[in-house]
C-alpha cells in the first residue's frame, strides 16, 4: 500500500491562505490503512482548519469528500456537482490520487494535505515501512525476498557495505541492514552458496530512470 | 606487469609494500597537496587520493591524485559509487589512465547522510563489486559495460577495500572472495585496532585460498589521543577499537598519548606482518601525515623499493 504522512498544519493552513470554500477530499484506500487521510483524518484537519480560520477571522466553508479511489476515473468523476461550490480543492490522498483529479478538473487547484512517502507494508499496528521502489525488474529471487533496492540505503547488490554492524544499518539505528537480512535468510535456508553469485550490473530504464511508466492491457481497453 | 603503477611493481617484486593517503583540501589549494605529498614521498610505494570522504565536499580524488603524479609520487586514486553513474565512472577512467594515474581503488562510498550535503541525492547505480568488475572489463577486455570496444584501451592495478569488522563477520572473508572473483588485484583493509579478529578474517580468507590471489594491505592508523580512539569506537560505523586499547591511551598522561598512539600502531604493524597472507600495510593517518616517515622508519620498513 501506499504510505503517507500529514504536512505540517501551519504548511497546510499557508496553502490555504487565499481561499474560502474548500472541498477536502479523502480517500477509503491505502490512505484510510494507514491513518492519514481517510473520512477520519478528513473530518478532524477540517475541524483544525474551521477553528483556526475562525480564530484569524476568516472564517471557511469546509465540504468534506471521502471516495472510495482517487486513482480510478469512475469515483473521481462523481467529485464534479462539489466542484462549483469550491475555489479550491484539498487532497488528503496520496500523489496519484491528488494528481488524478487535478487532471479532471481543470479549472480548479489541488493542493496537497499529505507528503506522499513509500510503497510498503504494516509491520505493527501504528508502523509501516517500506518494502517495494517499482525498480521494473524485481529481484527478490536472488535474495530471497528481501529487496536490496528499497532496504538498503545505499540500494546495493552485492553488499554488506562497510558500516553494516550489529545487524543495523549505519545510516539509522532502527533500519535493520539489508543485507544482514539477506544472509540470515540465506543460513535459514541452507543456501549462503549463493552469496558466492556476484549480482549483475541493473538494468535500471524499467525504473524511473527510463522515464514515467505506463502499462497497457490491449484486451482491456474499451 | 600490466601497468606502470609502482604498487604493482613492489608487490610483484615480492616486496611487503607501503601505502598512505592523502585527503584533498576542502578547497582549491594545490599546495596543501603538494604538503601532504612531500610529507609521505619516498617513504610510501603508492599514496591513496580520497574521494570526498565522508560525504563531504572536498577537491576531486582525480585532480589531486594528479597533482601527486606531477610530484612523482604513484597516486591510488579512489574512486566511489555514490556521486557517479556507469556513465561518468567509465569517463573517468579512461581520462585517469589518459593522464597517468595507475591506481584505482573501487568503493561504494560513504552514505551523504554523514557528509555535508546530507539533502544531496546519491547515485549508486553500480555497487563497489560491480565497479571493479567495470574496470577490469575496460582494462582486459577493452569494453565498456555496454560491450561496445573501447579505442584505446586503459591501463590500471584494480583494488578495493573490505572491512574485516563489520557484520556480519562470517561472510566478510566470502566478500573479498567475492570482489577477488570480480577482479580485484590489491584490498586496502579498514583500519585494524583489533588486532586478533583481523587474525580470524585472515584465517577465513586463507581458508578460501584468496590470499594467494589477492594482494593483502593491512590497514594502520595510528591514534593521537584517547579522544580520537574513543571517537572510532563509538562514532565511526564498522570500527572496532577494543576497550584495552582505549584503557592503555587514557592510562596514558595526555601529553603522551601521541607517542603511546605511535608505540600501539608499531605494535599492529609487526603482529600484522607476522600474519601469513598479508602482503602490505596501508597507513591512514588522518590530517597526521607528518607521522607517517618515522612510522615507516621504525617499522623497519625504509628504504622503500626504489621506483
Amino acid at each position: 500500500m501506499i504510505i503517507a504522512n500529514r504536512k505540517p498544519f501551519e504548511e497546510i493552513i499557508g496553502m490555504l491562505k487565499p481561499y474560502s470554500r474548500i472541498l477536502l477530499l479523502g480517500c477509503n484506500e491505502c490512505v484510510t490503512v494507514c491513518a492519514v487521510g481517510g473520512a477520519k483524518e478528513v473530518a478532524v484537519l477540517a475541524s483544525e482548519i474551521k477553528l483556526f480560520r475562525a480564530k484569524e477571522g476568516s472564517p471557511v466553508e469546509i465540504k468534506e469528500v471521502t471516495l472510495e479511489r482517487n486513482c480510478d476515473p469512475e469515483y473521481v468523476e462523481t467529485l464534479k456537482p462539489f466542484m462549483d461550490d469550491c475555489d479550491v480543492v484539498m487532497s488528503m490522498a496520496c500523489g496519484c490520487g491528488i494528481q488524478f483529479v487535478g487532471e479532471h478538473y481543470r479549472n480548479r487547484v489541488v493542493l496537497p494535505a499529505v507528503n506522499t512517502t513509500f510503497d510498503g507494508v504494516t509491520e505493527e499496528h501504528g508502523v509501516w515501512a517500506e518494502r517495494c521502489q517499482g525498480c521494473g525488474n524485481c529481484v527478490l529471487d536472488r535474495t530471497l525476498g528481501i529487496c536490496p533496492v528499497t532496504r538498503c540505503a545505499k540500494s546495493i547488490f552485492n553488499g554488506p557495505c562497510g558500516g553494516s554492524q550489529g545487524g543495523v544499518c549505519e545510516v539509522n539505528k532502527d533500519t535493520p541492514c539489508a543485507w544482514q537480512l539477506i544472509v540470515d535468510r540465506y543460513k535459514e535456508m541452507d543456501m549462503l552458496e549463493r552469496y558466492l553469485e556476484i549480482q549483475p550490473v541493473k538494468d535500471w530504464s524499467t525504473s524511473r530512470d527510463g522515464g514515467p511508466r505506463k502499462r497497457i492491457r490491449e484486451d482491456l481497453k474499451i | 606487469m600490466s601497468t606502470a603503477s609502482n604498487l604493482e611493481k613492489v608487490l610483484k617484486g615480492g616486496n611487503f609494500a607501503v601505502t598512505s593517503e592523502c585527503g584533498p583540501p576542502r578547497g582549491a589549494d594545490a599546495e596543501v597537496v603538494k604538503k601532504k605529498g612531500s610529507l609521505l614521498a619516498g617513504y610510501v610505494d603508492a599514496v591513496n587520493v580520497t574521494d570526498n570522504q565522508t560525504s563531504v565536499v572536498r577537491m576531486s580524488s582525480f585532480s589531486a591524485s594528479l597533482i601527486l603524479k606531477t610530484m612523482g609520487l604513484d597516486p591510488v586514486m579512489q574512486m566511489v559509487c555514490r556521486d557517479r553513474n556507469r556513465i561518468a565512472i567509465q569517463s573517468d577512467v579512461l581520462g585517469a589512465s589518459a593522464l597517468g594515474i595507475n591506481n584505482i581503488l573501487c568503493l561504494s562510498g560513504d552514505h551523504q547522510k554523514f557528509g555535508d550535503h546530507p539533502t544531496a541525492k546519491n547515485v549508486f547505480d553500480i555497487d563497489s563489486m560491480q565497479l571493479i568488475q567495470c574496470i577490469r572489463q575496460m582494462v582486459d577486455d577493452g569494453k565498456f559495460l555496454s560491450g561496445e570496444e573501447i579505442k584505446g584501451k586503459p591501463a590500471l592495478f584494480v583494488g578495493c577495500a573490505e572491512n574485516p569488522f563489520a557484520d556480519p563477520f562470517e561472510i566478510r572473508a566470502m566478500r573479498l572472495a567475492k570482489k577477488v572473483k570480480a577482479g580485484a588485484q590489491f584490498v586496502q583493509t579498514q583500519c585494524i585496532f583489533n588486532v586478533e579478529k583481523f587474525g580470524k578474517w585472515m584465517e577465513m580468507v586463507r581458508d578460501l585460498g584468496v590470499h594467494e590471489k589477492v594482494y593483502i594491505l593491512a590497514g594502520i592508523t595510528p591514534m593521537k589521543s584517547v579522544g580520537m580512539a574513543k571517537y572510532m569506537k563509538n562514532s565511526v560505523p564498522g570500527m572496532d577499537v577494543p576497550d584495552d586499547l582505549i584503557k592503555r591511551m587514557q592510562d596514558t598522561p595526555k601529553e603522551k598519548q601521541a607517542e603511546e598512539g605511535i608505540r600501539i600502531c608499531l605494535e599492529t604493524i609487526e603482529k600484522v606482518r607476522a600474519i601469513k597472507g598479508v602482503s602490505g600495510i596501508h597507513i591512514m593517518a588522518i590530517e597526521w601525515e607528518q607521522r607517517v616517515p618515522e612510522i615507516v622508519k621504525s617499522a623497519g620498513l625504509y628504504p622503500r623499493p626504489q621506483p
